[in-house]
């Protein structure tokens, strides 16, 4: 039997490969048969999961609460030191200082990554926005976030830190950070869906052993991580409780 | 259960007064008009037990609160009871996560040092294992508009 692997659409394009790579690794590490599907867009991704067709995902905590309450889905690992965390960018002419200075009716600029978006919603609720009055202005990627504030399409962007923090200097320089969220306890998790429970301590102790393994951390480096570190049931509870009380 | 508070805790002029919690117990209090604004892009966390009793808070809630660590695991939650709060948006809090519900407000916290700091809270049920183990809530930064509402209508209902 082959299981499905899929890697949240929020991947940043540049690991694409380095996913690939992870999933050949992974396949001669475990001796198991394993297809990598990437999904572009959360719709396909969450037809499949719907389909129960997934097997091993690299999962947004948006979608980690749902695939442990309804699909049975537990926790393996998360990338090490890493935390999902926004910003809210304006144009740096833009007159707006604070948070506060947005006016109902502005116009937001996001992408469909569903953790992010969630964390830059709550960063705008000072200024009294909510989804009811901001006007969005959905874009593919953080990048093109960014350039609807350069051409003045957009009076705020919602970009994933980690993406703000990898564009280029010249684009930074256009762009000023009104906030930034500093959560840390939000953050991707590797989870093994109901066929694969069984493999789940082996599997962990695979990952969890590669970074100590040479050609290990090729691979990791590949996906731009420092190694696995283990989640356990009761991180991976308070994670979606959070996640809850943020959803309102 | 927790300790009166201390004047050579307080920063600045300040008031006093004795709240009577939902148990019966009793606290003096002083607080002052000092107000701490929220810090941007935090969530100040705490977890208790289905009785009220704080088990962990991060750093924002250690930062905010003006308590350490320690003195906050295993103090009874009113110890950020701020006496403008109404009492009934409290048992309306208890009431809702009792019945397995969320919860959503703004309130007003009392620091040690007698000031105060406003948030938007959500308070939800942690259940594991289809039991209630305990509760959590996670604080926003809240709008100010609404903050200046609850400052006008809380004094209207105590
Ligand atoms: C998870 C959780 C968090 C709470 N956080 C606060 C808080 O930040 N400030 C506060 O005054 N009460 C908070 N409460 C409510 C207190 O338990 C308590 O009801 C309130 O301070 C009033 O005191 P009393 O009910 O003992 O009269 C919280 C309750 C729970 C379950």
């Amino acid at each position: 039997m082959t299981f499905l692997f899929t890697v949240s659409p929020d991947f940043a394009p540049d690991r694409l490969s380095g996913w690939y790579i992870f999933n050949t690794w992974l396949q001669k590490q475990t001796g198991t048969a394993i297809h990598l599907e990437m999904y572009n867009h959360y719709q396909q991704l969450h037809q499949a999961i719907e389909a129960d067709k997934i097997d091993l995902i690299y999962a947004n905590p948006y979608d980690a609460a749902m695939l442990v309450r309804n699909k049975g889905f537990l926790p393996l690992a998360k990338a090490q030191g890493q935390a999902d965390e926004a910003i809210i960018a304006v144009n740096a002419d833009s007159s707006v200082r604070d948070v506060a200075d947005l006016q109902a009716n502005s116009r937001v600029a996001f992408t469909d990554d569903p953790d992010v978006r969630l964390m830059g919603m709550i960063m705008l609720e000072p200024a009294d926005l909510d989804a009811g009055n901001i006007v969005p202005v959905l874009a593919d990627t953080h990048v093109l976030v960014a350039k609807h504030l350069l051409k003045g399409e957009a009076d705020a962007g919602i970009i994933l830190a980690e993406a703000y923090d990898n564009l280029s200097g010249v684009i930074r320089k256009q762009l000023r950070v009104l906030v930034r969220s500093q959560i840390s306890v939000i953050h991707h998790a590797l989870m093994v869906g109901p066929r694969l429970q069984a493999k789940r301590g082996e599997w962990r102790q695979v990952l969890l052993d590669m970074a100590a393994d040479e050609k290990g951390r090729g691979v990791l480096a590949a996906l731009g991580f420092d190694g696995w570190q283990t989640i356990d049931d009761e991180e991976m509870e308070f994670m979606i409780d959070l996640m809850d009380t943020l959803n309102t | 259960m927790i300790s009166d508070m201390k004047p050579e805790d307080i920063v600045g002029d300040y008031r006093e007064t004795v709240l009577t919690f939902y148990d019966g117990t009793r606290r003096k209090v002083l607080y002052t008009e000092l107000e701490t604004p929220y810090p941007d892009g935090k969530l100040i966390v705490s977890t208790t037990t289905p009785e009220g009793v704080i088990r962990q808070v991060n750093r924002a809630f250690v930062e905010m609160s003006g308590y350490s660590e320690a003195e906050l695991i295993g103090a009874p939650h009113n110890i950020l009871r701020h006496p403008d709060m109404p009492a009934a948006a409290f048992k309306d809090l208890w009431e809702t996560v009792q019945r397995g519900e969320k919860w959503q407000g703004y309130v007003k916290n009392l620091r040690k040092d007698g000031g105060y700091y406003w948030v938007k809270a959500t308070v939800i049920p942690n259940v594991r294992g289809g039991k209630v183990v305990g509760y959590t809530s996670v604080r926003r930064k809240p709008s100010r508009t609404r903050v200046d509402e609850c400052a006008k209508l809380y004094p209207t209902l105590r």
